[in-house]
Parts: structure tokens; C-alpha cells; sequence
């Protein structure tokens, strides 16, 4: 395969029953590249997405994750990949310091190497005072920073960020887009589901799913000039109502 | 005055959920509290919906004082909570016909104002609510919240979560509430759908940042505000974070908005410091100031 597509996707396909939930989409993503992948409540993007990640095994097509196929080596994607979701992220009765050490462990991470990435993240994040408090009395703000911290412990070469920033005020939702900024800079894939547009202006690519077909991949500026449309809102709302 | 909030305060134990908040909604208006998660919303709704005393201040809804009249303020509002709150084990139809049945009245006798919303989950009446999609439930919740024509309207975040479609099928919803003379007060974390909202008060840390329309927020703004572009957009922002003049750097899609604390400022200084910095394809061009641009000068 070709080293710089870290996702390749062929024909990918998931059925329930009679019921085509993704529908033989295919597509790229590259090394480095922020990549937002999204589409209508229904439109197939969790199911997607789970294929993905390892944790659902498709019914025909091809894909291949950070250099492993999802039919074979499902177990091989989700040590090779960081995952990150506003549901479940980190525990809110462990402290900062717990949650590291838990998720390093986790990722099979020597304690060494989870003191020095600890005490670096720790660092990183201005974390220093807060670092043996529960992570529960911490703002929801920090708590996704620390979450997205955690999710890149053990290197991996994709994080998968389902709908990372809901609720969060816009200074802190920007200090998450620099971190995501940075990630990607030091050659980290992201993929990142949101359902707000806003967000799919930051990243590289977006692709739209309607039902179960990615329906648009571009730029978003590409995709703006082609839907002849002022923002990314406009465009979501021109495809997803037809 | 539809809605009228005075000095308000609450705190929980050491936090001070709110802190004197004061504002007055019309009849017929449609408000909005727009601010992040844990900037008071939920406390002053649930204030205002009688569910929760304040330590200080008073307020009236409808008339009626928030303490002392709060049983006819009960009969007088609809409140869609921010979570769920229906029963989930009742079909879409059993929902409906029991909150319309606790405030003495039927569905058929106000039919007519939730008509246009109900038709579109009617086809799933028979269906449990737990088992519906996140856009039909907000469609049964704000139905149930309707069914006994209210004089205003509570929503504590209707829109969090629910795709774009929705959303913006939610928000024409509202309008044709208001025209219908209800007052809404609205809440959400989303910076773009305050522009929908006739006035709207900006909200952080349980405190009022500013209250005025849409339009008047955004020309507000105190500075001149730029477009920033270039081939790397991490570097970018570091680069424009290290530079000494700045005032703010905030990422916006493609681009990044900066504001520079020099009177006299001069895009081709910038562009010649970017260029130090190797960045390229370098576009520096004025732009105007959205709402989410003042409330984070603001709340800076």
C-alpha cells in the first residue's frame, strides 16, 4: 500500500438485514491530514465509523487502517489507533495523573515511558496544579484537552475523534483546534466526526455522508465554490435536503 | 414584560452559578442565553420555571412572581429541559395525550399550535419514545411542551447534538411560534444561531457579558479585524501567537482572525513577519467581526 494513506477505503459496505446502512463508500486519508467525515443524524457515520475503527466487521469492500485490514486485523487497528468521543473519554473518579497512567497501561506502555509522557503532557496542558484531582471536578474544557492528550498516548499514527467538541465555550474549542492543529503537524492523522460546520471549516478534507453514500469529498473551500454556497452550513444543508 | 429578571443570584456551595443577572424579555420575543456549558442557563431556567429558588433577586414570568404566584406560572409556561425528559416506555402519542391531560386540557384543543410540528413524528405515534431519533425527539418534547398553549416558552438547548438539518428545521419552527405571539426564551451553546434570535445576552460564568440584538453585538466590536491565511496553519497560529503586537489570534475555519493592539496597524508589517517566519501564500485581508468574536473579546 501506499505509505502516505494512512485510510483507504473501497467499496465499503454494512448492511443490517435489508437495510443498507453504508453503502460502498471509498475514499483516502493521508498522513498528517485533518480530515472531517460527516453527515446527517442516520446518515451512516457511526456505523462507518465503527468498521473503522475495528469494532464492527463490514459486509463486503475493502479498508485498510493505519496499515491493517479491518477484516483481518481488527485487533491490530485499535492498538494502532487513539479514539476520543464527547460520551466517553476519560473517568471522572480517577485523578488526571490515574486516568494517564490507566490509558498508558492500557496501550501497553513500559511505567516508565507513562511517567515521562505524563509528566510532558501534564506539562503541556498547564495541568501541574490539578494533577491528582479528580478529573470529575475539572471544566468540561480541560477534560476534553485532557481526553484528546491521552487518546495520542501511545503515538498513534490516527486519532478518531467522534463529535470531540460539543459545549465547550469558543476560547477553549480553539485551544482544542490547536492541539488537533498540532497533532496533525507533527504528521498524526485526524478524523473527526462533528454536526457542527463551523468545525468542518478547520479541517483539510470533509466528506458528507447521506444516506449511507459519501455524497461530497473535497476541500472546504472546493466544496463551497462547487455548491456555490457562503459556508459549509450552506453546503451540508444544499446536499443533506436535496 | 413577558419575562423580567432582577439581581438574580445563586451559587452551589462554593460556585456562584449565577451573579446578578438581570435582564427583560418582551412579549412575543424571541431571546436567546448564548454561552458555553456551565455558564448558568440551566440554573436561571430552572429559576425561572419554579423548579429552583434563587438566593437573591426577584423575577417575574408572565406576570406572575417567580416565589409567591409560581402555581400559575406552572400553567403559564412550557419548559423543554435540555435532557430528555419524556417518558420513555409511552408511545409518541401516549406522551402527548398525558401532558395534555395533567394541565386540564386535549390534545385537540391546541392542536392547531403544535399541527405542524406533530405531523411530521406522527407517522411514529405508536412508538415508544426511547426508541426515536434525536430530531424526533425534539420535535415530541417541544410538542409536549406546547400542549397547553403557553404564554412563553422555556428551551434549554434544543439543538445540541442535532444535525444541521434539524437544527435549522427547529429554529423555522420557532419563528412560527412567535408569530403565533409566544415568547421564547432560548438557550444554546452555538454562536451561529444567535443571529436567528431578536435579542440575545451573552452568558459566562453566570455572568451577562452583553445584551442587545445580533447585529448590534457584532458592531461592537472594538477593532478592525483580519483574515490571516498562509500555507500552514499551525505555524500560523504560533507564529502569530509569538508576534509582539498582537492582541488576539483565533482560528475560524480556513482562516485566522487577528486583531493587532496598534493603533496604526499595517497588514504589510504582518505579511513581512510571516514571510520571516517561512510562512507562504500569505493573505492578510479585512473582515468583519461575528458574534462569536465579540463574545470571546469579552469573556477574554
Amino acid at each position: 500500500m501506499n505509505n502516505n494513506k494512512v485510510i483507504q477505503v473501497e467499496g465499503l459496505t454494512k448492511m443490517f438485514g435489508d437495510f443498507t446502512a453504508v453503502n460502498a463508500i471509498t475514499f483516502d486519508v493521508e498522513k498528517g491530514e485533518i480530515f472531517g467525515f460527516l453527515g446527517a443524524n442516520g446518515a451512516g457515520k457511526t456505523t462507518a465509523m465503527k468498521m473503522l475503527i475495528g469494532i464492527s466487521n463490514p459486509t463486503s469492500g475493502n479498508a485498510n487502517v493505519a496499515g491493517f485490514d479491518v477484516f483481518t486485523n481488527a485487533e491490530d487497528i485499535k492498538k494502532n489507533i487513539g479514539y476520543m468521543s464527547q460520551k466517553f473519554a476519560l473517568y471522572d473518579d480517577l485523578t488526571v495523573r490515574e486516568n494517564i497512567t490507566f490509558f498508558g497501561g492500557i496501550y501497553g506502555l513500559s511505567r516508565k515511558r507513562i511517567k515521562e509522557k505524563s509528566d510532558a503532557l501534564i506539562e503541556e496542558l498547564g495541568l501541574q496544579n490539578v494533577a491528582n484531582k479528580l478529573v470529575g471536578a475539572l471544566p468540561l474544557g480541560w477534560k476534553q484537552k485532557l481526553s484528546f492528550s491521552v487518546s495520542l498516548i501511545h503515538d498513534p499514527k490516527i486519532v478518531f475523534l467522534d463529535e470531540p467538541t460539543g459545549g465547550v465555550d469558543p476560547i477553549t474549542r480553539r485551544q482544542f483546534w490547536e492541539l488537533i492543529y498540532k497533532a496533525a503537524n507533527q504528521g498524526t492523522t485526524v478524523f473527526v466526526t462533528t454536526h457542527y460546520m463551523d468545525e468542518a471549516e478547520y479541517c483539510d478534507r470533509v466528506s458528507i455522508m447521506v444516506n449511507g453514500k459519501i455524497e461530497a469529498l473535497d476541500t472546504p473551500k472546493k466544496l463551497k465554490e462547487q455548491f456555490k454556497a457562503e459556508n459549509m452550513n450552506d453546503v451540508f444543508l444544499k446536499l443533506a435536503r436535496g | 414584560m413577558s419575562i423580567s429578571v432582577k439581581h438574580i443570584s445563586k451559587s452551589y456551595k462554593s460556585v456562584n452559578a449565577l451573579q446578578d443577572i438581570s435582564f427583560e424579555v418582551k412579549k412575543g420575543e424571541l431571546y436567546g442565553l448564548i454561552g458555553p456549558d456551565g455558564a448558568g442557563k440551566t440554573t436561571l431556567f430552572r429559576i425561572l420555571t419554579t423548579l429552583l429558588f434563587a438566593d437573591e433577586g426577584t423575577a417575574t414570568v408572565a406576570g406572575f412572581d417567580v416565589v409567591a404566584d409560581y402555581k400559575s406560572i406552572r400553567n403559564s409556561v412550557g419548559y423543554m429541559p435540555g435532557k430528555f425528559s419524556l417518558y420513555q416506555d409511552l408511545t409518541v402519542e401516549e406522551n402527548l395525550d398525558f401532558f395534555a391531560t395533567i394541565f386540564g386540557t386535549t390534545v385537540e384543543e391546541n392542536y392547531d399550535l403544535i399541527k405542524d410540528i406533530y405531523v411530521q413524528i406522527e407517522p411514529f405515534k405508536n412508538r415508544r419514545a426511547g426508541k426515536l431519533s434525536g430530531g424526533m425527539k425534539q420535535k415530541l418534547a417541544l410538542s409536549c411542551a406546547l400542549i397547553h398553549k403557553p404564554k412563553v416558552l422555556f428551551l434549554d438547548e434544543p439543538t445540541t447534538g442535532v444535525d444541521p438539518v434539524s437544527r435549522k428545521e427547529f429554529w423555522e419552527m420557532l419563528k412560527r411560534l412567535q408569530q403565533k405571539g409566544i415568547t421564547i426564551l432560548v438557550s444554546t451553546p452555538y454562536m451561529d444561531e444567535a443571529a436567528l434570535c431578536d435579542r440575545i445576552a451573552l452568558i459566562q460564568d453566570g455572568k451577562i457579558l452583553e445584551i442587545d440584538t445580533p447585529e448590534a453585538i457584532v458592531k461592537h466590536y472594538p477593532k478592525p479585524i483580519y483574515n490571516v491565511r498562509a500555507n500552514n496553519m499551525y505555524q500560523l497560529i504560533n507564529s502569530l501567537n509569538a508576534y509582539e503586537h498582537n492582541h488576539s489570534v483565533y482560528p475560524f475555519g480556513e482562516f485566522v482572525h487577528y486583531t493587532d493592539n496598534r493603533t496604526d496597524f499595517n497588514p504589510d508589517h504582518l505579511k513581512a513577519y510571516l514571510e520571516s517566519k517561512n510562512l507562504s501564500n500569505i493573505h492578510i485581508e479585512k473582515t468583519i467581526a461575528t458574534i462569536e468574536d465579540t463574545f470571546m473579546e469579552l469573556a477574554k
